[in-house]
């Protein structure tokens, strides 16, 4: 099985997370159009390359981030959300 | 008799003729180029040639023949969605498999034996009830069976009696069927190259060149190629085709798996699915029983299969059918789908005039092969997109007209 490290729980097996899907940034519901909206609902990171995602550890309920080759599925690094780079 | 065998072997002119012709050199311009040549893009060239008197056409194919997600699909062929656009777009796909052996002079191994999906909650029976009521109302055959119902349609399933997963009723879809996934491919392969069309393999699209809002040519590996009209038709790989050509699909994608186990006597009539186990059975025609179900539950790019998918689908195939335990299972395999958030394909135009999409098939898109090969067809020689595909256009994300058929979609494809 393959394992995640969580960086609260230390490596698990990957079936006790979930993943939430790349991480975006959260335009300002007051000063967006419906375009930029959709956008923001519908289109997540999906080139070849590596992405910030979020994920869960669900026994624990606590939400961290991944840093994941979405070709060769290597965990590149796992961190806590207050290291989060921008935070939009 | 072995003389004239001998004769027919050595003599330097004897009449063979493959199907499918070499891939012969690629011309400098096409009326229509169609990327992908899986089901969906011979399909569209087959209907086109044959329709529309279409026929310099060249489908791009970056591998062989139809090795992409068309080989890889356990060809579920089905109408019982929920949205009323749905169910008259797949029903129109049923009905094209119904005749396809003859469309194609081909025997597709079209098997329409009906599809049960079995219910354990009250919630997912309400959800029946419904996807049944819009079924018979479009015209398809889907109804409510009881307990009763589903132990005379399928006897040998484990009702769970009394247990955690009992079995409290099934959707019947008498329409529901399976048929040979590379006899489509070939079939419309045959038929394309017959009235004219090219099949390019080993030609990859590496680029295009955009003048203004027109797709001027593609960039293959074999050159520069001019295009008419431009048909995207790469399953997984639609996402970043599409990309190349500035357009960005509200596409994610996921590895869905499958695997077969030893060949069986024949003992499974039916298609079987479990929304709750997110499990589904067929018994192929030689005896082997395939089992799929969801999709993994993270992105990625790859078509590599794991143990705990193996062990999910093992676990609900034992549970609905126990005697399958000791089975031993003879292949595995995957395919990169292209995810759409509402499990409804993106057909019609694109922000360029001249190309057209063909894609987010996700999941589900085998049964579709005919239909949107017609359709895109359609699209392409009138310039126009038809009535029954406009629901699919890209920009119904913008408008907020989302076609949900996840509950229809995600335990059986
Ligand atoms: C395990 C599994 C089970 C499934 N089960 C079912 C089912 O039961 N029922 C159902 O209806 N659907 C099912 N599907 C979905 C179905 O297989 C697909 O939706 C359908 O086959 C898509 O057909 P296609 O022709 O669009 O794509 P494909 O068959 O994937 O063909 C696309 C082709 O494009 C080529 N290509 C990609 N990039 C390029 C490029 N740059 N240049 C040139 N060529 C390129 C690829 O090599 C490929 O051959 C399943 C899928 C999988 C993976």
């Amino acid at each position: 099985m393959k394992l995640l490290t969580c960086p609260m729980n230390g490596p698990r097996n990957i079936d006790e997370f979930q993943s939430f899907g790349p991480v975006r940034a959260r335009p300002d519901p007051n000063a967006t159009a419906d375009r930029d909206w959709s956008r923001h609902l519908f289109r997540a990171e999906n080139r070849k390359g590596i992405v910030i995602e979020w994920w869960r550890h669900v026994p624990s309920n606590y939400f961290f981030l991944a840093e994941r080759d979405l070709v060769s599925n290597e965990v590149i690094r796992t961190f806590d959300v207050s290291e989060l780079p921008e935070r939009a | 008799m072995p003389l004239r065998l001998l004769k027919y072997g050595l003599s330097r002119d004897y009449p063979v003729s493959g199907d499918i012709p070499a891939t012969p050199e690629l011309k400098p311009a096409y009326d229509v180029v169609i990327i992908g040549g899986g089901g969906h893009g011979l399909s569209c060239a087959h209907h086109l040639a044959k329709y529309h008197g279409i026929r310099s056409v060249a489908v791009l194919e970056k591998g062989y023949l139809a090795g992409g997600n068309t080989a890889r699909n356990t060809t579920t062929i089905r109408s019982n969605y929920i949205t009323a656009e749905g169910i008259a777009f797949y029903k129109e796909g049923v009905e094209l498999f119904e005749r396809l052996s003859q469309e194609l002079d081909f025997n597709v191994m079209f098997s329409q034996r009906g599809q049960l999906t079995l219910a354990h909650t009250e919630a997912t029976m309400r959800s029946f009830h419904m996807r049944a009521e819009m079924g018979k109302h479009l015209g398809t055959r889907t109804e409510v069976v009881d307990q009763k119902g589903v132990e005379e349609l399928c006897p040998l399933l484990n009702m769970d009696y009394g247990g955690p997963l009992e079995i409290l009723g099934g959707l019947w879809h008498a329409d529901g069927g399976t048929a040979r996934h590379d006899a489509v491919a070939w079939g419309y392969a045959a038929q394309a190259s017959r009235r004219g069309v090219e099949i390019h393999q080993r030609t990859e699209v590496q680029g295009f060149e955009v003048v203004g809002d027109r797709v001027q040519a593609v960039k293959t590996n074999r050159g520069r190629v001019a295009c008419g009209q431009v048909l995207i038709a790469t399953g997984g790989m639609n996402y970043d085709v599409a990309l190349m050509a500035g357009v960005e699909l509200p596409i994610r994608c996921y590895p869905l798996q499958a695997m077969v186990t030893q060949p069986l006597k024949p003992w499974l009539d039916t298609l079987v699915s479990s929304v709750s186990l997110h499990t589904y059975l067929v018994q192929s025609s030689r005896g082997e029983v395939v089992i799929g179900g969801g999709s993994d539950p993270y992105q990625l790019y790859s078509t590599r299969s794991t143990l705990d998918m193996k062990e999910h689908l093992a676990k609900g195939a034992v549970h609905l059918f126990p005697f399958l335990q000791g089975v031993r299972l003879l292949r595995q395999w995957a395919g990169i789908t292209d995810m759409t958030p509402d499990y409804s394909p993106i057909m019609g135009a694109s922000p360029l005039a001249n190309l057209w999409l063909d894609c987010g098939w996700g999941t589900w898109g085998f049964k579709a092969t005919p239909v949107a090969g017609k359709r895109m067809a359609q699209t392409i020689a009138e310039g126009r997109v038809p009535d029954i595909l406009k629901p699919f256009a890209l920009e119904r994300f913008e408008t907020f007209r989302l076609l949900n058929e996840m509950g229809a979609t995600a335990a059986s494809h």
